[in-house]
């Protein structure tokens, strides 16, 4: 948990926003749902917790980036949402720092809720249900990156 | 040569752990004893998502354990009718699971747990809501409870009270959350939404919570209820009814209780003076990240009291740390120096 590097708070230029609304939204969303397929086959999310997200809709958005990922959990796979859902069962938004945090566990999610720094909107339960099947993963031992080097 | 001082009596560090890593964190960083509870509605935070299964608990009670640390297992909700045995089974996995104790309100529970495992060691839980020495006596002569866990509405000079007049060990809060401090005996939750902490293990369950955001505003609701409304910039709370902001008399305020989260450090020494045999962190509820932050913050403070006794203070660095993660804008020392008896 102590990394000996800790993400500072910080909120990109507008101009990132600017140039990030025009670019396709479709990679981030594969990319995510790939990301938490591998997850999934690594056995580090809950079996028990994942049967309850069947059928639901979900929506990532990087506020400072103007990125947004949507995805769904349909028959044991997570699915990327090609057309962003006009009403998801459930909403992330943060700046790109506050994300970059939390994946890091260097923030609490309740911590940035509660500071404004994070909004979760939609279905509170499933909200819950997925902030602590994050919180159980024991993720393994990576390789440390080298821009996370101390 | 300057005497070697006589070591001053630390009180032990008692961390949440609602999921396995939440577990490790606290160790690592210094917990000496840490609780948890199974996923089913046995325990006070039974929130989905959270807390152990089997194996998770196997995992969990050899880690800490192997490092020297204590297991407390809370089964402290209130058997439903009918359905007492599931609260039994409960108790009788803690037994078999070999952890140090268990933490439980429910009186049957507890007559059950020391006629069928006597050899098993039992701490009265905050839901038992024992607030005088008289209490907590009953428990120790009817029970044999070895430990209780104080509600958070007594003064430190009432503490102190029953601590004098009690051969059983007494543990407090030291930082968390604030409940509307009528602990065990709340039913704010069930007058909003039919379930409450005592029935189904969850204060103002997720699934009655609504946030509803619109321009420059969020709302919350629970069950229906408008319970408060924030700004964009202004700090908010998980809406139970205590927290609340209503409208009375015409005027808009906290009418129960502000949000606020406690904090002992100022008075850790004054604590430890009296007795006070562990310092409980709330929290299952929250991440991995939080029991790090609090726990290693805690650990320091109390090592620091343990070397320096009478010369303690309190670190602006740790106020800090402890500031950021709580609920609420506001610390404060809780009912501990409060002037009322």
């Amino acid at each position: 948990m102590n990394h000996g590097f800790s993400i500072p708070r910080f909120k990109l230029p507008g101009l990132i926003a600017a140039i990030g609304a025009q670019l396709p939204q479709w990679p981030h969303s594969l990319a995510l749902a790939t990301a938490l397929n591998a997850a999934t086959k690594l056995g580090l999310l809950r079996e028990d917790s994942l049967a309850l997200l069947e059928g639901r809709s979900f929506l990532v958005e990087v506020a400072d980036v103007a990125g947004q990922a949507s995805f769904t959990y349909r028959g044991g796979l997570f699915r990327p949402l090609f057309k962003v859902p006009a009403n998801p069962d459930l909403s992330f938004r943060a700046n790109l720092s506050a994300f970059l945090q939390l994946l890091a566990r260097q923030e609490d999610p309740d911590t940035l809720f509660f500071n404004r720094e994070l909004s979760i909107v939609g279905d509170t339960e499933l909200g819950l249900l997925i902030k602590n099947m994050l919180d159980a993963v024991e993720w393994p031992q990576l390789p440390r990156l080298p821009i996370l080097r101390p | 040569m300057p005497r070697p001082k006589a070591p001053q009596l630390v009180p032990q560090l008692v961390c949440p752990a609602g999921s396995l890593p939440a577990l490790k964190a606290a160790v690592d960083h210094g917990a000496d004893a840490v609780y948890l509870g199974y996923r089913n509605e046995t325990n006070a935070r039974n929130f989905a998502g959270l807390n152990f299964d089997q194996k998770a608990m196997v995992e969990g009670i050899r880690y800490a354990q192997s490092r020297h640390r204590q297991v407390l297992m809370a089964i402290n909700t209130f058997a439903q009718p009918g359905r007492a045995a599931d609260w039994q089974r409960a108790v009788d996995g803690a037994a078999d699971l070999g952890v140090d104790a268990v933490i439980l309100a429910d009186i049957g529970l507890l007559d059950y747990a020391s006629q069928r495992h006597p050899a098993l060691r039992l701490h009265l839980s905050v839901q038992g809501s024992a607030t005088s020495y008289e209490a907590v006596n009953f428990a120790h002569r009817e029970f044999g409870v070895r430990r209780a866990v104080l509600p958070r509405v007594l003064t430190l000079a009432q503490v102190e009270t029953v601590i004098r007049n009690t051969p059983v060990e007494i543990e407090v809060f030291g930082f968390g959350s604030l409940c509307v401090m009528n602990e065990g005996r709340c039913w704010l939750s069930s007058y909003a939404t039919g379930e409450s902490p005592n029935t189904v293990g969850a204060c103002s369950p997720a699934r009655f919570v609504q946030w509803e955001r619109s321009p420059g505003q969020m709302t919350t609701r629970l069950n229906g209820i408008l319970i408060d409304s924030f700004g964009d910039d202004e700090p908010a709370g998980y809406p139970t009814l205590c927290k609340g902001r209503f409208a009375v008399d015409g005027e808009t305020y906290y009418a129960l209780e502000e949000p606020t989260s406690l904090n002992v450090l100022e008075i850790l020494p004054a604590i430890a003076a009296i007795g006070v045999v562990a310092i409980k962190v709330e929290g299952r509820q929250r991440s991995p990240t939080y029991v790090a932050q609090v726990t290693r913050t805690l650990r320091a403070a109390l090592d620091e009291l343990g070397r320096d006794g009478e010369r303690f203070h309190v670190k602006p660095a740790w106020q800090a740390e402890l500031a950021r993660v709580a609920e609420g804008s506001q610390v404060t020392l809780g009912a501990y120096n409060r002037p009322w008896r």
